[in-house]
């Protein structure tokens, strides 16, 4: 499985979600095939095989309607594209095979079990343990000593230059989708004899693949192997130790691993891209139309509320709580240029720390309020110190460790934070308990919270924070110290994070540890990408389409996820620079170059 | 429909008269008329296994009671809502069914967490919630308030059921194994407690918490098995049960040791299990083919007229949550929240597995669970030897229970 993936991942470059959902579809194929099949060893191996195949066949058509559009978006986006595919397919998992957990037969011939050293060990398990060193060594003898295979490596350090030599880009990027495919398949459908088939494979196993790869070193086969064992290993004995590590042992060793040698077990430092001319779009001011637009929304949002029922006015103040959350985590993404899986830890621990100076401290809600950004900052300038070492999908993985181990903290500390039942009873104080006067507090602080961040990005700060971005060389050698920059950077976003959460947590009157979970990153990530990563405006649009829709959906329609997964995919394929990056390129095109 | 559709109609009929007969006279006054409106909230799209079950039977409840005249003339109507496993997603979902759609009272919840958040929703707005589902101690005892009321068998008390019956075996050390959050947590400091009380020479040699749903099964048999204890005390459920039945099968966990387990005798968790079932542990459950009370007789028989298939415990978990807001709103006078609460206090209503009364005293239903020991039948598990344990008799002394409880 892992190994399915850093193919893919090292070849391609796109993070995928969707891999895990080609995991599951594995898995039930293999289901379905061997339980229709006639039994005995054909049917059975015949099964595991053939749903190999159509996952692969599935992982083809993936690529060439979706993936092959969008190779040229921004890296991010397509995690997008991918993440709407995880939302239907699940739905469409639930509407073929239906909720209950399905449990496939054993292998036959591999029913029983061995003694090994007086412990009984199945042997099944014994063959998966030949499986994954002999599919290793073929993948191995394939990129090595195959013409596709070296071509394929050739891709992976230079693609232009592979392009340059007349190789079709395109074809050899659909066989190794292909063939990454099949291996998730496989992993999948091998899985059938050990465990149940269920709705929620897909996402069980993405993160703990993504870790392996990422702990082995992106693209390097052996350090995913390697990774594997060392994680199984260490589960297996540090479970008897400590029997209530299991939530975070995993983020942990990527922690500690990321920190020690920041590409991974068996990385190389990713080769510089080509030249410098990468360098994202200036970020000029608003142009007048965009101002007026945004001040007749302003106005709206002010003036309208007063007539609205309290239902919507929830719904505006939640929406609010979004853009303040997907404007902090823009400023880290766009003008900062790092990519953060774990952003939802800050909107979380400024929850924690206003319902947490609520009930032991017994301070009012402003007070609390206060606590939000104090706690959400002081751990943002600690992970940060770590995370902004790091590049690329390392950085991001190492704040979704930092996330990991943030949640599960809160969600194990039971006697300080009410572990995964949360901390009830955090009620604003009468003053703003109607919901209009929390409304405007929310609108208030969020808007001026976005607006400051706005602020941010044209001050001299912002220009160093772009200048590290596109050129990290050339912004040092003008005297910017990057590291710091981000470092700054980096605690700011995790400071305003911390004001949503804290105005989320007096929302809800309740804090829970899901508002640390990687969900909530995921919706962080979602809303930025959705309304572009590129523009300024784009976190606000996003947030509003995004938080807007899910409600939607989320009330009137049984298979929202279907809806919501297709409605992303539609709009990755026809507003690849997301919905405030759309904008702009029509007003751009009809107004010349502004 | 047919006569048993009659029958069920006379029992309901002569219960509501029975509870009505002081004040037959219908309240006047503004809104009094259309339907009476139930908010039912719950995690369907992250728990369809169970509560696929249980939305059908809640739809045949709404339309049994319709169909038997509604509430003083006015039917129920449901509008159901999906939080996807979020708590926060629940409380949102709370307020647009309160502010916007004017629902008469709450209802729902699975998971504990999302049960609490709509608990406390309902205290800081002064709303009638039934808690279905959400088994947690705390949304009655720790964490109670004046608004909520819970239906299901609690941890406590589904635990007290097991402890009964291990403390007969002739076992002294233990193991547990449970998923790690609250609810195995709690589950596994009860069996202990009670355990030692009950029997004070039982002695646990280890413990295992694998994440939920993601138990590496291999290494928490081996784990357990290293501890070599002579019985197991099992909190696991679904897709973790699978995992861990089918590796402690294989190396023979399970062998010479004796098995006390938690919800697994229950259709949903046993069922995929299929011919791979363990025999011979003890569990609560719903042997729903073998239960052949009128009550239950009745109710299996609509279930499958109107669906096509067997009912399984999220079933009776709807259809009875529906069955009590019925007969609570039969006795009330009016449709608004502190008269509602009012009758549901000592609410005593005709449920599936027999008489419940919902507790004055901490608002905990007296809705019981059936103790068995699992055997293999026709290819599939199922329960054997069983006895119903109600409720009532597994909740601790009422001083003791006002001590849990936030009194006032």
């Amino acid at each position: 499985m892992a190994s399915g993936l850093t193919v893919i991942f090292g070849v391609s470059r796109i993070v995928n979600f969707a891999h895990g959902s080609l995991y599951m579809l594995g898995a039930y194929l293999a289901w379905t095939l061997v339980t229709s099949l006639p039994r005995g060893h054909l049917g059975f191996w015949g099964g595991v095989l053939g749903a190999a195949l159509a996952v692969g066949v599935i992982g083809l058509v993936v690529e060439m309607l979706l993936l092959r559009r969008i190779y040229r978006a921004p890296e991010l986006f397509q995690l997008l594209a991918t993440f709407g595919v995880v939302l239907v397919v699940q739905d469409l998992a639930l509407l073929t095979w239906g909720a209950q957990d399905l449990l496939g037969p054993r292998a036959p011939g591999l029913r029983g079990s061995v003694e090994i050293l007086g412990l009984r060990f199945p042997l099944y398990e014994l063959f998966l343990i030949v499986v994954g060193p002999v599919v290793l060594g073929l993948l191995l003898l394939l990129f090595h000593r195959t013409r596709w295979g070296t071509l394929v490596r050739a891709a992976t350090q230079d693609r232009e230059m592979v392009g340059a030599l007349g190789v079709n880009q395109r074809m050899l990027f659909t066989s190794v989708f292909f063939l990454g495919s099949v291996l998730a398949g496989l992993g999948g459908a091998l899985q059938l004899p050990r465990e149940s088939v269920n709705l929620h494979m897909d996402l069980a196993i993405i993160t703990e693949a993504f870790v392996v790869v990422v702990v082995g070193g992106l693209g390097s086969l052996s350090g995913a192997a390697l990774a594997a064992l060392l994680i199984g290993e260490l589960h297996a004995f540090g479970i008897l130790v400590f029997p209530k590590i299991t939530l975070v042992l995993v983020f942990l060793v990527m922690a500690v691993v990321l920190v020690v040698r920041p590409h991974g077990l068996r990385g190389k430092p990713q080769p510089a891209a080509h030249g410098v001319a990468a360098a994202e779009p200036m970020i000029g001011a608003a142009p007048p139309a965009l101002k007026l637009a945004g001040a007749v929304a302003l106005l709206l949002a002010v003036a309208l509320p007063p007539f609205l029922g309290d239902y919507a006015l929830t719904v505006l103040t939640e929406i609010a709580i979004c853009i303040l959350f997907a404007a902090s985590l823009h400023l880290i993404m766009g003008p900062g240029g790092m990519a953060s899986f774990g952003h939802a830890a800050y909107f979380g621990l400024g929850a924690y720390g206003a319902a947490l100076a609520a009930t032991w401290l017994g301070v009012p809600m402003l007070g609390g309020l206060a606590m939000a950004p104090v706690l959400a900052g002081i751990f943002g300038v600690v992970f940060g110190w770590f995370c902004v070492r790091l590049s690329g999908v390392y950085s991001a993985m190492l704040t979704l460790a930092f996330a990991q181990i943030a949640w599960s903290v809160a969600f194990q500390w039971v006697e300080l934070t009410g572990g995964d039942n949360g901390i009830l009873g955090v009620w604003p104080d009468g003053w703003a308990a109607p919901k209009l006067a929390y409304y405007y507090l929310a609108l208030a602080l969020c808007l001026g919270g976005t607006l400051l961040l706005r602020r941010v990005v044209h001050a001299p700060f912002g220009y160093a924070l772009r200048a590290q971005r596109d050129s990290a060389l050339r912004a040092e050698a003008i005297g910017i110290d990057a590291f710091r920059i981000r470092w700054w950077g980096f605690t700011l976003a995790a400071i305003a994070a911390g004001v949503a959460g804290g105005l989320f947590a007096y929302g809800k009157g309740s804090v829970f540890p899901t508002y640390l979970a990687i969900p909530r990153s995921v919706d962080a990530l979602l809303m930025v990408l959705l309304g572009g990563v590129q523009t300024l405006s784009g976190p606000i649009v996003g947030a509003i389409a995004y938080a807007g829709l899910q409600e939607r959906l989320m009330r009137l329609l049984e298979y929202w996820r279907l809806v919501l997964g297709a409605v992303i995919i539609l709009l990755v394929l026809f507003f690849p620079q997301g919905l405030a990056g759309a904008a702009r390129f029509f007003w751009e095109r009809r107004h010349g170059d502004a | 429909m047919g006569e048993w559709s009659v029958a069920r109609r006379l029992l309901l009929g002569g219960a509501a008269t029975a509870l009505m007969a002081p004040r037959v006279a219908r309240t006047q006054g503004a809104g009094q008329s259309g339907p009476i409106r139930i908010g039912e909230i719950n995690s369907y799209s992250s728990q369809p296994a169970f509560l696929q079950p249980y939305r059908n039977a809640w739809t045949l409840a709404v339309e049994q009671v319709n169909a038997a005249g509604g509430i003083h003339g006015r039917p129920l109507e449901t509008l159901h809502r999906d939080d996807a496993g979020k708590p926060e997603d629940a409380v949102r979902l709370a307020g647009e069914l309160v502010n916007a759609e004017r629902v008469a009272l709450l209802a729902g919840g699975f998971l504990s967490n999302v049960g609490l958040a709509l608990a406390d929703f309902a205290n800081q707005n002064k709303r009638l919630f039934v808690a279905s589902e959400p088994l947690t101690d705390a949304i009655v005892w720790g964490r109670g308030n004046a608004y909520t009321f819970r239906l299901r068998a609690s941890t406590y008390m589904q635990c007290a059921m097991l402890v009964e019956e291990a403390a007969k075996l002739p076992v002294k050390r233990w193991a547990t194994v449970a998923p790690n959050y609250e609810y195995g947590q709690s589950a596994v400091r009860w069996f202990k407690e009670l355990l030692t009380r009950a029997k004070p020479d039982v002695s646990f040699v280890a413990e295992q918490f694998p994440a939920l749903g993601r138990i590496d099964a291999g290494a928490t048999v081996q784990a357990l098995a290293a501890a070599n204890p002579e019985a197991i005390f099992n909190v696991t459920f679904a897709a973790d049960l699978t995992n861990f039945v089918r590796q402690g099968a294989t190396r023979g966990l399970f062998e010479r040791r004796r098995v006390v387990s938690l919800l697994t005798g229950e259709p949903e968790y046993l069922d995929p299990l299929q011919d791979e079932a363990p025999e011979g542990w003890i569990v609560t459950g719903y042997p729903w083919e073998q239960i052949n009370t009128p009550e239950h007789s009745a109710f299996r028989e609509a279930y499958r007229r109107r669906f096509n298939d067997y009912p399984r415990l999220g079933s009776v978990v709807g259809y009875d949550t529906v069955m009590a807001i019925a007969a609570m709103l039969k006795k009330t006078r009016a449709v608004e929240t502190e008269p509602m609460v009012a009758a549901m206090k000592g609410l005593q209503f005709p449920s599936v597995f027999g008489p419940v009364e919902f507790r004055a005293l901490d608002h905990q239903s007296t809705m019981g669970a059936y103790v068995g020991r699992t055997v293999l039948r026709n290819g599939r598990g199922t329960m054997a030897d069983w006895r119903y344990a109600d409720g009532k008799n597994y909740l601790p002394p009422d001083d003791v229970v006002r001590t849990l409880r936030p009194q006032g």
